[in-house]
């Protein structure tokens, strides 16, 4: 059944039709995706979700696209892990891992909100698709529209790392590197989705794109047993993903999935772009552009579109919001692949050394339930972990060389 | 041709007359859409209407004098 109503202002509340269109003709303001909820009552329940299988389509009524998706349909479910061993060294109660550093196809949550919006882009009869990229979006478009026989051109800074660019290329996709910062590949986008009769993910189609984000949230609610964590650490770039999970929940709750938990959102980011966890730390609610400086360069957005809507959820649900350097960046991505056996990128070192750093500061409390969206793979973003993990100790082939090292180790 | 603009203004920009002054020194219709304006910065949508020469030449000013100018979709682009 398919219950989206409309397109709606976030600003001025004027609705319109269902169409590939982002921004308001009266204010501006940025469009967002409203439903029927209602229409779902006594059909949308526990058992026909967990009937369906392991995929973010399991929750298809609440993702706007009409029937069946025709872009990604393995996309999604992806492991929530109880971290004990990080619990120990984090002295907390309650943690969780939201593990999309393993989403299929691309190895990144983005794989959720592109098959949503290639999905929507077939329906609206496009056939080529395009988006402005910090890496792990390029990289699920060019998988995703190859899959589903799509053109795609997809448009990244020129210095990103090797892993974004290979994972994108190798998938035979148009990818123009551009010379400038994520903002100014934005910036160009904006110009070319005006031109060119495409779908651009993160432009024309951004409304029904980012619904994609709200799968990560259903899971994790399904997964903990139909109950809204406490506490849930997102990492933030646009700021969407975070304004996409706290709806989610809303979702959940209105539909009576789960009781309101009084689930507080709390935003991570790298210090060297920073401007939505220092609108929140600052109090204000005005996002002050950037330039981006961190290895941390999937997050690395110094003008972000959603900033003044995540900083808002964040405020309103309690919650709060960090940024570490990128040396906590990288201590952190070695923390949770020695206790957790997860490697995640830079974006995952991100979101635990911020959670780390809010629980040291009593921001997130020890005794309530934690969970934490791991949303990248470290194999994208080798360079850089390089210099910081332990080389191989080179030996002869032979037994004695070996026990000379292992009794070097002291092992028995 | 018409460009729909976010400006975003700092510290330094926000108290200045800027969008006056562009009126009187370039031939584009200017037309606010939006605007939150506070103590130390300001974000403001606007509209600029006019040739395409004169309308890039405004923002590149517009850039100089310290704004931050973010396009938000070139969808209607003539002449
Ligand atoms: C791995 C990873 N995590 C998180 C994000 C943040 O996404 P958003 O732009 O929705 O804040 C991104 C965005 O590129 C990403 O690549
Ligand atoms: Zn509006």
């Amino acid at each position: 059944m398919n219950i989206v109503r409309a397109l709606k202002c976030r600003e001025c509340g004027h609705e319109y039709e269902i169409e590939p269109t982002h921004v308001c003709e009266f204010c501006f303001g940025p469009l967002e995706v409203v439903y029927d909820y209602d229409k779902l009552e006594g059909i949308f329940t526990r058992e026909l979700i967990e009937s369906r299988p392991q995929t973010m389509w399991r929750y298809k009524e609440l993702l706007p696209i009409n029937g069946e998706p025709t872009v990604g349909a393995q996309n999604g479910f992806t492991p929530l892990v109880r971290a004990r061993r990080l619990e120990k060294v984090l002295g907390v109660k309650e943690l969780y891992i939201k593990n999309d550093s393993v989403c299929y196809p691309t190895l990144s949550f983005k794989d959720r909100v592109v098959s949503v919006a290639l999905s929507k882009a077939v329906e609206f009869g496009f056939t080529t698709v395009a988006c402005a990229s910090t890496g792990n979006l390029a990289g699920s478009v060019a998988a995703n529209a190859a899959a589903a026989g799509l053109e795609s051109y997809v448009f990244i800074p020129h210095n990103l790392e090797q892993g974004k660019v290979l994972g994108a290329g190798i998938f035979g996709t148009k990818i123009i590197g551009i010379e400038g910062e994520y903002d100014d590949v934005n910036r160009l986008c904006s110009e070319v989705a005006g031109k060119y009769g495409w779908a651009f993910v993160n432009v024309n189609v951004r409304p029904f794109y980012a619904e994609g984000s709200k799968s990560l949230g259903y899971e994790v609610m399904e997964q903990l047993g139909w109950k809204a964590p406490k506490h849930v650490v997102v990492p933030m770039a646009s700021g969407s993903l975070c304004t996409k999970v706290a709806k989610s929940i809303k979702e959940f709750i209105q539909l009576g999935l789960v009781e309101d938990n009084g689930t507080a959102i709390y935003g991570a980011q790298a210090t060297g772009c920073s401007p939505i966890a220092k609108s929140v730390k600052e109090s204000t609610d005005l996002i002050h552009p950037v330039h981006a400086n961190t290895i941390a360069k999937s997050l690395a957005i110094g003008n972000p579109a959603d900033g003044y809507y995540a900083n808002r959820i964040i405020r309103e649900s309690g919650g709060w919001a960090e940024d570490i350097s990128d040396e906590e960046v990288v201590a952190a991505m070695k923390l949770l692949a020695e206790t957790e056996g997860i490697f995640a990128e830079t974006a995952g070192g991100v979101t635990l050394g911020c959670a780390q750093k809010m629980i040291e500061s009593g921001k997130l409390p020890r005794d309530e339930s934690i969970v934490l969206c791991i949303t990248g793979n470290g194999l994208k973003t080798q360079e850089a972990v390089v210099d910081a993990i332990q080389k191989p100790r080179i030996i002869g082939a032979s037994l004695k060389e070996f026990d000379a090292l292992a009794e070097a180790d002291g092992v028995k | 041709m018409k460009l729909r603009v976010y400006l975003t203004f700092n510290t330094a920009t926000v108290r200045e007359p800027i969008i006056w002054k562009l009126g009187k020194t370039f031939d584009v219709m200017t037309n606010i859409r939006t605007a939150e304006v506070k103590e130390n910065t300001g974000l403001v949508g606007l509209e600029l209407e006019g040739k395409s020469d004169v309308v890039e030449a405004a923002v590149k000013w517009l850039t100089e004098q310290g704004v931050h100018v973010e396009p938000i979709e070139q969808n209607v682009i003539e002449g």
